[in-house]
């Protein structure tokens, strides 16, 4: 008999119908994977499980059961006796979700107050034991800290411990590894394996990452705009998916598609963009901080370079020391043909990495493409709209969008926006910083192919800031790998990516999830 | 941590200074005429160089630099001079009028704290939409009402109407209450308004389903939870409206004929005492300054996240 | 229409006639604001009398409509002090930085120590009793709350990336702080504007109550109000009503406030 069978849900907010015709069953010990885009109902759907639903949200029909009781009759008071104790939680946000004003060992502890179990010095005996088991060191320290003196990937184990502690049968992880860094993800993916296997928990495992459900999960149920697409068993949904949409995802997935290596032309090309030794230094209180150490490569022109590495290595640092907008320390940038001053802007522009921030929520879609070229003074009102059609063409965005603002535009549509904009006073090179990475995979992968056919259409040399490995395999012609501001590993994407020589290149490449099972 | 102690009471120093300095440039070198006002006067019967003499002995006839020297001195070492209306020392009248003024106030500000308190976790606990945006629209209400004119409502309901309350007479306590009532409802609005949407952005936090998964009841995390969270800004605006406890009292003590600092306040411009209205200033300036100095202090004892920081 | 859209349409409503009676005050009474009927005093509301009669027999609905004159132009000019001299330092500091930015914050810091009420005080010692003093006297009690306000607002939008695009494609510094800061950052600001119209009033009929204000028989809230005191016992429509109108005008103003803050990103 399955542990949880939840059997034709349907979920409102305010009215407006957000899942429909839900059914899927988890069974005992069992990873069930919900896997789609935003906006695809996986997140409501695990909410509606554990009673955790927003006021607005109301369950219109449907039944979730959990062994022989229909939670979706249950009162808020006895889903309260249920949740810890029979179903456990890992939300998506390790930084912000636990209480900045409590300690570790008292927000572990709560679960067994609120349900009763065992008196202080057996709580406090209990907390330090799961914080060994969640892989914790020194967890006597770690009960007294407070959250903001643990790292990312510590406060995701403490949310584990807390999501365990009662020994829950199911344990919905809600993106649990989103926040986290590719080889900080990985230890605790491992980590609810070896809890699962241990105390025998069901997991039903939230996530938009098809590469993390695929290695992760016994089986597989695809969900778009709130509804159930497909599913089955994983490796075979992988092997055969019957939905048109899954067998996209899994196209889009940047880890679980193989493509060519990107590689330029053997002929000798002249570099576009030249760093050498660039060092940038911060001060943090009195000692100075070497967030960019030495930092030297080239790119040739029209090639993609990618800049890898996990949060605080640097990348971002280096990208703006390129666009100017951070002074270096010591070194040089040189990036032939740019002008000085302002004139470099018509050379050298920069994509951000969230669309929803870049673009002034004030103006419309022209007036946003035109502000390079009214800066520049180039054309006249006629010149400018005419241009400014002609780059939505470019960038594939209809005519008539010209005219909406920012927030009537979707993720992928706003990066095309700043995308046009970068292009209007014809750059010779682009610098993406994390460009594609706040978008859905079947978006980025458009995004993606968008800047390959503008490379090839113009000529343009990118230098592409990125995390996620999967993405830069795709893209970049060079890559160089960064860690704590320095390069530790340079080459073509092959050589890196096959004959990786540096211990933490290595690592990076491991975590890169693969289907496994 | 003794570092950023010694930087903030070294700005809340300088802030001070710069508060008495203006002040004086506005209240004793711009007008200067505060003593022609009282002994022009023709029933006086002064003539114009008596009057000068009078003012010698006011600020001694030194340049005005030496003049302001002299009082900032004075000041430091709590001589504030003479009250051109009564010709008593303005630090003898202040010692007059504090201790009620401080009693009102004190009263005034423990009410409009228990008042905002009530109203925030009212509308927090509430299910109903209906009572919570009934209560959150108590504190706008609040703020618009004159308080001089709730003074007066009070005095007519309750001790007109009612006759709850003598209007003469009575005990010390009874002529407090509808004074302290009177200052607390405009000061709770401000805090009431801040707590109550400090509340909603605590309650929006991402670690507050997390509490709720664990199986918490509302009650249990609006109380171990969000309450602490939502005491920051609360007592940030709390501290500002201490500002307003003092501009309150004037009206306040105006209206019940009660004798403080509001009533002397009142006496100084009317007869234009620029050097009681000037201590008055400055008392008022070291109140709001220490005040704040505390809940700066206080800050870092009640989120652990600001002990690493400055 | 819902009940929130309801109030705010409300809240139009009263500011709406408030300015009218403020204009065009003979077109809701045709009685003397100034001069009263001896034989006609101290009648309680109803009737012919809306708002009753005073002591002197003036009638009081028509002292309210013609005192909004002075309640409103008062207002406007004291949120036109603070609005013009707050917004501007606020810029100025937010954009500048460094060193202007520490001096205009400490003296922003220096008003903000001092209670408005003292301030206007200190004000009036200085100028002198009067409507036009008192407004100006209320303004200045308000600059340090919008210059802290625009100064935080125009460094939150400072920051953002969309700034830091506009001169990624070549913009200077003035056209970006005309095209993207400056409106980006008034929203609140106006807000603000409109919370300060109604705290404004307040304070205005507060100095009036004390005196400081226009002088009698001038119809002035505030006024209105003291002069009812001596009649708490026996006329209460005398002090009751017109508070009421300054507090629906308020409450009005602080609405609008609130609906403006909202609409803004």
């Amino acid at each position: 008999m399955s542990l949880l069978d939840v059997r034709d849900l349907a979920v409102s907010y305010d009215g407006r119908r957000a899942v429909e015709g839900i059914s899927f069953t988890v069974d005992p010990g069992e990873v069930v994977a919900l896997v789609g885009e935003s906006g695809s109902g996986k997140s409501t759907t695990a909410h509606a499980v554990i009673g955790l639903l927003p006021g607005n949200a109301t369950v219109d029909r449907g039944r979730i059961l959990l062994g022989d009781a229909d939670l979706a009759t249950w009162s808020a008071r006895r889903m309260e006796a249920l949740r810890g104790a029979q179903i456990g939680l890992v939300p998506q946000d390790p930084a912000n979700s636990l209480n900045p004003v409590k300690t570790i060992g008292a927000q572990v502890g709560e679960v067994m107050r609120i349900h009763g179990r065992g008196d202080r010095w057996e709580i406090r005996r209990q907390v330090v034991e799961l914080l060994t088991r969640v892989g914790l060191p020194d967890p006597e320290t770690r009960a007294r800290q407070y959250p903001h003196e643990l790292s990312g990937g510590m406060r995701q184990r403490v949310l584990i411990a807390i999501a365990i502690a009662l020994r829950p049968r199911l344990v919905i992880a809600d993106e649990p590894t989103s926040a986290l860094d590719a080889t900080v993800q990985r230890r605790i993916l491992d980590l609810v394996d070896d809890l699962r296997a241990e105390f025998g928990t069901a997991v039903l495992l939230v996530t938009h990452d098809l590469g993390v459900a695929a290695s992760r999960s016994d089986r597989l149920v695809v969900m778009k705009a709130g509804r159930v697409e497909e599913q089955g068993h994983t490796a075979a949904v992988l092997a055969a998916p019957e939905a048109a949409y899954t067998a996209k995802l899994l196209r889009d997935a940047p880890a679980l598609s193989v493509r060519e290596y990107r590689e330029a032309e053997p002929a000798p090309r002249e570099p576009a963009i030249v760093l050498h030794d660039l060092v940038k230094e911060f001060r943090l209180g009195r000692r100075p901080f070497r967030a960019v150490d030495r930092v030297s490569f080239e790119v040739p022109r029209g090639t993609t370079h990618a800049l890898v590495g996990e949060s605080g290595s640097g990348k971002t640092t280096t990208a703006r020391m390129v666009v100017r907008f951070t002074e270096p320390t010591s070194g040089t940038v040189t990036i032939p043909g740019a002008g000085e001053g302002r004139r470099f802007r018509r050379h050298v522009q920069l994509v951000h990495q969230n669309p929803y921030g870049s673009l002034d929520p004030r103006q419309s879609v022209a007036e946003i493409v035109a502000e390079p070229l009214r800066n520049f003074r180039l054309g006249d009102r006629a010149a400018r709209a005419a241009r400014v059609a002609e780059l939505l063409d470019r960038v594939a965005l209809p005519r008539d969008l010209a005219g909406r603002r920012p927030r009537e535009l979707s993720g992928g549509q706003r990066q095309r926006v700043a995308i046009a904009r970068a292009l209007a006073v014809e750059p010779g090179v682009l610098v993406l910083d994390e460009a594609v990475s706040a978008l859905d995979v079947t978006v980025q992968a458009q995004i993606l192919d968008l800047l390959e056919q503008l490379q090839r259409d113009l000529g343009l040399t990118y230098l592409f800031i990125s995390h996620d490995l999967a993405v830069v395999r795709q893209i970049s012609h060079t890559v160089s790998v960064m860690s704590e501001g320095r390069i530790v590993e340079s080459g073509t994407t092959r050589q890196v990516f096959t004959e990786p020589g540096a211990p933490y290149t290595r690592e990076l490449l491991a975590a890169i999830p693969e289907p496994v099972r | 941590m003794t570092r950023y102690v010694m930087f903030r009471a070294g700005q809340a120093v300088l802030v001070l200074w710069a508060a008495f300095t203006a002040a004086y440039v506005l209240l004793r070198l711009l007008p200067g005429d505060s003593i022609l006002i009282k002994f022009q006067n023709p029933e006086l019967g002064l003539s114009p160089q008596q009057i000068a003499e009078i003012r010698a002995h006011y600020d001694g006839g030194a340049s005005a630099l030496a003049t302001y020297l002299d009082t900032l001195s004075g000041f430091l070492r709590g001589s504030l001079g003479y009250s051109i209306d009564t010709g008593t020392p303005v630090t003898e009248r202040l010692a007059e009028a504090l201790p009620e003024t401080a009693k009102l106030a004190s009263a005034g500000f423990g009410l409009a704290v228990l008042i905002a308190v009530a109203i925030a976790f009212a509308a927090a606990s509430s299910r109903s939409s209906w009572i919570r945006g009934a209560l959150l629209s108590v504190p706008s209400l609040f703020v618009s009402v004159p308080v001089f004119w709730l003074g007066i409502l009070l005095i007519q309901v309750f001790s007109f109407r009612l006759g709850l309350v003598p209007v003469i007479g009575g005990s010390a306590a009874q002529q407090l209450i509808l004074p302290v009532l009177t200052l607390a409802v405009p000061i709770s609005a401000p805090i009431a308004q801040v707590l109550a949407r400090a509340v909603d952005q605590v309650r929006a936090q991402p670690f507050v389903p997390v509490v709720a998964a664990k199986g918490a009841s509302r009650q249990w995390i609006l109380w171990r939870h969000v309450a602490r969270n939502a005491t920051l800004p609360a007592l940030t605006m709390a501290g500002l409206v201490f500002g307003e406890l003092i501009a309150g009292s004037v009206v306040t003590e105006t209206v019940f004929g009660r004798n403080g600092i509001g009533r002397l306040t009142e006496q100084a411009v009317n007869a234009q005492d620029t050097p009681v209205m000037l201590a008055v200033v400055v008392l008022a300036a070291v109140v709001f300054v220490l005040v704040n100095l505390v809940v700066d202090l206080l800050y870092p004892v009640l989120d652990p996240r600001l002990k690493a920081a400055p | 229409m819902n009940r929130v859209g309801l109030g705010l349409a409300a809240a139009w409503l009263v500011i709406a006639v408030a300015l009218l009676w403020a204009v065009v005050p003979g077109l809701f009474t045709g009685y003397d604001p100034i001069a009263g009927v001896p034989a006609e005093k101290l009648r309680p509301p109803g009737g012919p009398h809306l708002f009753g009669t005073d002591p002197v027999g003036r009638d009081l609905f028509a002292r309210v409509v013609h005192g909004s004159a002075h309640s409103l132009s008062g207002a406007f000019t004291a949120v036109a002090v603070g609005l013009l001299l707050g917004t501007l330092l606020g810029v100025l500091a937010g954009s500048a930085g460094g060193l202007a930015d520490d001096a205009i914050m400490r003296l922003v810091d220096v008003l903000l120590s001092v209670p408005g009420l003292l301030l206007a005080l200190t004000v009036i010692i200085l100028l002198g009793p009067g409507t036009v003093n008192v407004a100006i006297a209320v303004g200045v009690g308000s600059v340090a709350a919008f210059a802290r306000l625009t100064r935080s607002e125009v460094v939150r939008v400072r920051r953002t990336d969309y700034v830091e695009a506009a001169f990624g494609s070549g913009g200077r510094y003035p056209a970006v702080l005309w095209r993207h800061v400056l409106p980006n950052s008034l929203g609140p600001v106006v807000a603000l504007a409109a919370l300060q119209f109604g705290l404004a009033i307040l304070a205005i009929s507060t100095l009036g109550f004390l005196g400081y204000g226009a002088e009698p028989p001038t119809p002035e809230w505030g006024l209105l109000i003291a002069e009812g005191r001596n009649y708490l016992a026996t006329s209460w429509w005398l002090t009751t009503l017109p508070g009421a109108v300054v507090v629906a005008v308020v409450l009005a103003a602080g609405r609008i406030s609130r609906s403006i803050g909202k609409d803004t990103p």
